[in-house]
């Protein structure tokens, strides 16, 4: 009841929470970061438009690397197990989460899909998302580093129509540069000039899955991330005097 | 359309905000929501309108208070300005996004007997 006036209003009172709603996917995802750093490994989340070249890029990446790190992969498809057969049959050991009708893959998602790949053991594990430019840029997984996989056919302009997605990327992997013979209205400096605007961190690294250009850059990029990350848990463990 | 899921994620916030207030309704929520957050505000709503049915949040209006996107150089604080690239051009630094990447439940209001 309002006691100030006696107008027989019941009192709404006000409670500040000032709490982050995605608070339960951000602990899931704080969980399964601390998994995979202390178990050394090197997690990718891996996002891009449908037919961006994702399955494509890591299958290149797994004979690229012919057996000299371990990989693992997690694929976020709607409804098919298509992605997750591609990346076993070219060697990496993959499960399939089938999203249904959701658009993204969340922490507890990769959890669950963590769960069904141990013993995880691996130097890479590569989270392939569902092909979506929106969705999943907004749920942290435990990743150590958002890749968005970005084709040289998908216009100019993709990063200035989904700026969150390339906000968050730390770094572009530009897909099917082999086609851009073909593509004379295409240019690589007004993609580059485009991301600038929405990524502060611009880092892009060309590739083609077919010939295998730029695959030996990804996977050097891989080896530093790595080393990097190992560096800093080291540094982070050791007591400061 | 992922604003179904944060509906769903803000309705059990809210639950869990008003676990253990006995008798209390909630009236009104208020969340902020940046232009950086991935989230599109009129979805949300529309999304919230649909759930809210049957939750705690049935009888609770929302409020929907909009951040925008603001970039700043993190060394001297230059602002950047919209559609530029992100780098100070003074300090060669990557920009910072100092707000607008908000997805928060800021407050609710609850009707008490």
């Amino acid at each position: 009841m309002c006691d100030t006036c006696g107008c027989g209003d019941r009192e709404l009172v006000p409670v500040e929470l000032e709490k982050r709603i995605l608070e339960k996917n951000d602990s899931i995802a704080k969980h399964n970061r601390e998994h995979f750093e202390e178990a050394g490994i090197l997690c990718v989340n891996l996002m891009g438009s449908p037919g961006a070249g994702k399955t494509a890029l890591l299958e290149a990446t797994s004979h690229a690397l012919h057996g000299s790190r371990s990989l693992v992969a997690i694929a976020g498809d709607l409804a098919t197990d298509n992605d997750a057969n591609r990346l076993t049959a070219a060697g990496i050991r993959s499960v399939s989460i089938n999203t249904g009708s959701a658009c993204h893959l969340d922490a507890e998602m990769v959890h669950h899909g963590v769960h069904k790949l141990e013993p995880l053991a691996c130097d890479y594990l590569f989270i392939e998302n569902v092909g979506n430019l929106v969705c999943p840029a907004i749920y942290d997984l435990g990743q150590a580093i958002n890749v968005v996989a970005l084709s040289v056919t998908e216009g100019e302009d993709k990063p200035l129509k989904y700026p969150v997605m390339f906000q968050k990327a730390d770094l572009v992997v530009l897909t099917k540069i082999d086609l851009l013979p073909y593509l004379t209205h295409v240019s690589l400096h007004r993609i580059h000039d485009n991301l600038s605007r929405v990524m502060p961190k611009l880092r892009v690294i060309g590739v083609s899955a077919k010939s295998g250009e730029g695959i030996g850059d990804w996977a050097k990029y891989l080896e530093d991330e790595s080393t990097n990350a190992a560096r800093f848990l080291h540094e982070a463990s050791v007591p400061r005097s | 359309m992922h604003e179904y899921s944060i509906v769903q994620s803000l309705v059990d916030s809210v639950e869990q905000a008003i676990a253990g207030r006995d008798g209390a309704a909630v009236r009104r929520l208020t969340v902020r929501i940046g232009e950086m957050s991935g989230v599109d505000t009129t979805l949300l709503a529309s999304a919230y309108d649909l759930f809210r049915e049957g939750t705690v949040c049935e009888q609770a209006e929302m409020t929907i208070e909009r951040v925008d996107a603001r970039w700043a150089c993190p060394v001297c604080d230059a602002a950047i300005e919209r559609g530029q690239a992100l780098q100070c051009a003074a300090c060669s630094v990557p920009a910072e996004l100092k707000s607008g990447d908000e997805i928060i439940l800021q407050r609710i209001e609850l009707e008490v007997h």
